[in-house]
């Protein structure tokens, strides 16, 4: 059932989700919805010297939004903010491609397992969930530092 | 199959193309009509001989065409209000439910103010409760609602608060689209009469599936749309037992009587709210799909549908770990069942069953409230129509155990 689009990792990192639950310190908390399915996400972004430190959330949703959340976790946690971005990239980039491109395995590690996802428009939202979120948080956290 | 009614469901099936197809090598189970429901060829037929050979503006020209449009367009308001036991001059097209409800909610805006009610439902569909939040700020009425049982009906222990001397207009569902409840509308409206409100009944769930008739039920307002009763999209009709007490909401067009550069008058209902060109062809095909109804006699498709929802009813309950929201029984309800698996998401549950070739909805069913007075974010919805059959349920009923599984 679903073989392209339930990959194992996937079903992997949702019943088992990476760096979950609120965790201090943090320097800013982000709240994200999806109006269309009810998902959430909140999500504190912890970034020192230009360095992700800790990213931690909690939220309800369905396995892709949850699974994708818990590996962007994985990539962006001790990452230079840039770095974090680019991998940011990587992955909406993969997400608007309707399954024609192939990811890097070396950018996104487990996170290439939701090529699959491209090529269902209504579930590319809940991929990029936890990822809009954190750009979101990232964001501030950078002009808040910069002020 | 389906021989305790009497409508021949197998007959009825082959005058609807789409069931013919396949989805991911599965046969189509189509059990998404609450959404939108789909359209018999001979609704297709109605509005394409309309097109290719009657079709011009209407209520313009002295040509022929012109006078044929019209008629067309002026029969099938004849016809869908004959079809709720309604006349012609009470029925206004608009584009949607939504568009009808919102009418009558900017409509009243003079009417209300301070210190004024307007009373609606929790299980509201959110076009029948954004506009009354809306009008609500614009006139500075309070809005209240009753509130909803755990068993999915709506707690009528307050109701005479709730509907009260100071409320202008009481709005609620015929049948709720996310638990399938069936309302019992002769109460509400006894206590709204009462107390002096309009009421305003939104039928989008109920016209489909059973007899309805405007009269009997006494109401002020009853709002429907085509899409889900086998018709186009973009027509939907507001009936009103006195349009033309209220002023219009659109300016434009076909809905004056006298224009001069200062004022204008207005044309009586229906005209007066049906300002521009209307949705003419769409018309056609939703008084197509009425007759098509009468045709199958909505005693029958009721009584089909219960055999459905019963079958449906029953087997989920056999299930360990799938929960219904709303009523358990077809007692004073619609087709639509809306569950939950222990688990496992909505989304999850969507796209697994269409792996399957089946069609549900999953998600808040544009009625957020209901989903968070029972607990969850969002739910699976299967809705039958007169096209499904007894296979398309136990399809359906396989499909949760094997998404149970896959997901175990």
């Amino acid at each position: 059932m679903s073989d392209s689009l339930y990959q194992e990792i996937i079903l992997e990192h949702y019943k088992h989700p990476h760096h979950k639950g609120l965790r201090d310190p943090f320097d800013v908390e982000v709240h994200h919805v999806n109006p269309t399915c009810g998902d959430e996400v909140t999500l504190r972004v912890k970034v020192v010297d230009g360095v992700v430190e800790d990213v931690s959330y909690e939220g309800q949703g369905c396995s892709i939004s949850q699974a994708s959340t818990s590996v962007m976790t994985d990539l962006v946690i001790g990452q230079p903010v840039d770095a974090a971005l680019t991998k940011h990239e990587a992955f909406l980039e993969l997400m608007q491609s309707r399954g024609q491109l192939e990811p890097d395995e070396d950018v996104l590690e487990d996170g290439i397992a939701f090529a699959g996802v491209s090529k269902y428009p209504a579930r590319v939202k809940c991929a990029l969930l936890g990822w809009m979120a954190w750009k979101d948080a990232t964001s501030q956290a950078l002009e808040g530092s910069s002020a | 199959m389906g021989l305790s009614s009497g409508l021949d469901v197998e007959a009825v099936r082959k005058d609807f193309p789409v069931l013919a197809r396949e989805v991911h090598g599965h046969p189509l189970v189509f059990l998404d009509s609450a959404a939108s429901s789909q359209k018999p060829r001979q609704v297709l037929e109605a509005e394409r001989v309309f097109v290719e050979e009657h079709y011009a503006n209407v209520h313009r020209g002295v040509h022929t065409l012109s006078q044929e449009a019209t008629d067309a367009y002026e029969g099938a308001r004849a016809t869908v209000a004959g079809f709720i036991g309604g006349q012609p001059d009470e029925v206004v097209f608009t584009k949607n439910v939504t568009e009808s409800i919102n009418l009558v909610s900017y409509a009243l805006t003079s009417s209300l103010g301070p210190g004024d009610e307007i009373a609606v439902t929790e299980m509201e569909h959110h076009s029948n409760l954004v506009p009354w939040q809306m009008l609500a700020e614009r006139t500075g009425a309070r809005l209240r609602w009753l509130s909803l049982t755990d068993e999915g009906r709506l707690d009528l222990s307050n109701l005479s608060d709730v509907v009260n001397e100071r409320t202008k207009l009481f709005a609620f569902t015929h049948v709720s689209n996310l638990l399938g409840t069936e309302n019992d509308v002769p109460t509400l409206v006894a206590r709204a009469k009462q107390v002096g409100a309009l009421t305003l009944v939104d039928g989008a769930q109920a016209v489909p599936h059973e007899p309805v008739d405007v009269r009997a039920l006494d109401v002020d307002f009853y709002a429907f749309t085509g899409h889900k009763m086998l018709g186009p999209t973009g027509v939907g009709v507001l009936w009103g037992r006195a349009l033309d007490d209220l002023p219009p909401f659109m300016g434009g067009g076909s809905m004056i009587e006298l224009v001069t550069m200062e004022r204008s008058t207005y044309a009586k209902a229906p005209e007066r709210f049906e300002a521009g060109t209307p949705v003419i062809s769409q018309a056609v095909g939703l008084a197509a799909a009425c007759d098509y109804l009468t045709g199958l006699g909505l005693e029958n498709v009721r009584e089909h549908e219960i055999a459905l929802t019963a079958r449906l009813l029953d087997g989920i309950r056999s299930l360990d770990g799938v929960r219904v929201l709303g009523p358990d029984t077809t007692e004073m309800r619609g087709s639509a069942v809306s569950f939950v698996i222990d688990g496992v998401h909505p989304h999850d549950v969507g796209q697994s069953l269409d792996e399957l070739g089946i069609a549900v909805r999953v998600g808040h069913h544009c009625a957020a409230p209901v989903c968070k007075r029972y607990g969850v974010a969002a739910t699976t919805r299967a809705s039958s129509y007169v096209y499904n059959n007894e296979a398309d349920i136990d399809a359906l009923l396989a499909g949760i155990v094997k998404v149970q599984e896959f997901w175990a």
